[in-house]
């Protein structure tokens, strides 16, 4: 399992991807894998204020519900909702094409707290 | 330390995910619960329900012990067929659900839930305690640890399983089973019964006969889209066709005519535990009522969330199970609710994380076999 060493890692299983102002946020590969086949995804609206650790929305697999919680703070300017209608692209594509959320971030939000990639891989070896 | 049934190995060499299930370390999954799911439903699934506990009881009394231990009638119980039956406390709660094989005119063999296989020992010993001082030709011992259960469910488990013996499964029906041998020389009680909702055999075999048993299985299916199934599937499968799951749909302080297995229960075979309370809840009309029920707006139900009127204004009841059908692509849910709004197709609604969401009350099972 590889990490993409662009982004950066929360212990809750998302990623974030920051481009000049914005972020992109979905989980990792490891979340999709531990929940397993993912049915249902449910999204915040755009224009939506979230908070660091804010809870944005819920992944659901067959067996159980999993919060999803925002690495960044900032306002949802883009939700993607073709994972509604099928939520199993977050089993297939999580650092990709299954993003879940792009925020713009606030002025003072850091991600100076969140693990790079190899952090990462270390947290996700040390749960095992 | 968890226990470990005696087809562990064959769960680690198979890559199966290994959880923590009531003290036994078994696989949650394989390949996914969606894709072992419909490998079930299409071909066959290969399950180990070693963990299950097994009770033998035995003598000349035990006939009339079992009837008066259970809810349902032992005593129409043929040889070589086996009965369905919760057994109850002396408040009319559930103790367990259970099978019955009879295997003898004075045999039984009791399979009881693996989480409660101490709790229901006990139990039955101290019924028997007292039974005995009337009745003495009763012998009663646990012999979880003398049986591994491999459970072959799907359209094509017979297909597979014949290849393992000589007794001929076509001659066995639904509930009823044999004694015979799989493998040559390894003495299998061999049933058709289940937990899935499709045609299937449950194999009872000596302990540490189990993993050549299950390996032989594996081979014989390959070819015959045969996959192992853990408990994550297990649960899918008996979800869709309502079968009740102790701990979910049953509990000590649930009546079997509130769970939906009214029909196990024989008031009129003579006195047994909890035939008092069971009969004066039946008389008093039942308050509540198992039943089925499909999302109308979004979301999953799951196991605790409040079940609502439809305008939302009065609790009826919680979530008992509930999860996205692999076999339907719907969110279906059981759930145990006043029976004043308990009528198929009668508008309530869920409360799903602060949300009261449509919902409607439908007939189960929810998935009916196509053959």
């Amino acid at each position: 399992m590889s990490f993409p060493t662009e982004f950066k890692y929360t212990k809750d299983h998302e990623w974030a991807h920051i481009e000049g102002k914005n972020a992109t946020v979905g989980i990792t590969d490891h979340a999709q894998s531990s929940l397993g086949d993912i049915v249902f995804v449910e999204l915040p609206q755009v224009g939506r204020s979230l908070k660091k650790g804010e809870t944005f929305g819920v992944v659901e697999s067959i067996k159980a519900v999993s919060d999803l919680y925002s690495p960044v703070a900032g306002k949802v300017i883009a939700v993607n909702t073709a994972l509604v209608d099928d939520p199993s692209k977050i089993n297939k594509t999580p650092h990709t094409e299954a993003w879940l959320i792009k925020v713009e971030l606030e002025a003072a939000s850091s991600v100076s707290d969140l693990m790079d990639s190899a952090a990462y891989s270390k947290y996700v070896e040390s749960l095992h | 330390m968890l226990k470990r049934t005696a087809l562990f190995e064959e769960h680690v060499k198979l890559g199966g995910r290994l959880v923590d299930f009531g003290g036994w370390e078994l696989p949650v999954q394989y390949s996914g619960v969606m894709d072992e799911h419909l490998a079930c439903r299409a071909s066959a699934g290969l399950f180990d329900v070693s963990h299950m506990g097994e009770v033998h009881v035995e003598g000349q009394d035990a006939e009339s012990f079992l009837n008066y231990l259970v809810t349902n009638n032992v005593a129409k119980l043929n040889i070589e067929q086996a009965l369905y039956t919760p057994m109850c406390n002396r408040e009319g709660g559930i103790v367990d659900d259970l099978l019955i094989y009879r295997r003898s005119k004075d045999r039984f063999l009791l399979v009881i839930n693996a989480s409660n296989t101490e709790k229901d020992y006990k139990w039955i010993q101290s019924v028997a305690a007292d039974y005995k001082k009337q009745h003495p030709d009763l012998r009663i011992s646990n012999e979880s640890a003398n049986y591994s259960q491999i459970a072959i469910q799907g359209r094509k488990s017979a297909e597979i399983l014949q290849k393992l013996t000589e007794t001929p499964l076509n001659k066995i029906n639904y509930y009823w089973f044999k004694e015979g041998k799989v493998l040559g020389n390894i003495p299998a009680v061999l049933a058709q019964t289940g937990y899935t909702g499709e045609y299937g055999f449950e194999v009872y075999v000596p302990w540490d006969r189990g993993p050549e048993v299950w390996r032989a299985l594996m081979k014989e299916g390959a070819a015959l889209g045969l996959k192992p199934c853990g408990l994550g599937a297990r649960d899918t499968l008996r979800f869709e066709m309502r079968f009740p799951l102790y701990g979910h749909e049953l509990s000590d302080t649930t009546n079997p005519l509130e769970a939906g297995i009214g029909w196990t229960v024989k008031l009129s075979k003579g006195d047994f535990i909890g035939r008092s309370p069971t009969s004066i809840l039946k008389e008093k009309g039942i308050p509540r009522d198992l039943v089925g029920l499909k999302m109308i707006g979004r979301g999953i139900p799951r196991p605790g969330y409040g079940v609502f009127t439809e305008d939302g204004a009065k609790k009826l009841g919680e979530i008992t199970s509930g999860t996205q059908s692999p076999s339907l692509g719907l969110p279906l849910g059981i759930a145990l609710i006043a029976s004043s709004n308990a009528a198929i197709g009668a508008k309530i609604s869920v409360d799903i994380r602060g949300v009261k969401v449509p919902a409607e009350i439908i007939p189960t099972p929810f998935y009916k076999r196509p053959y």
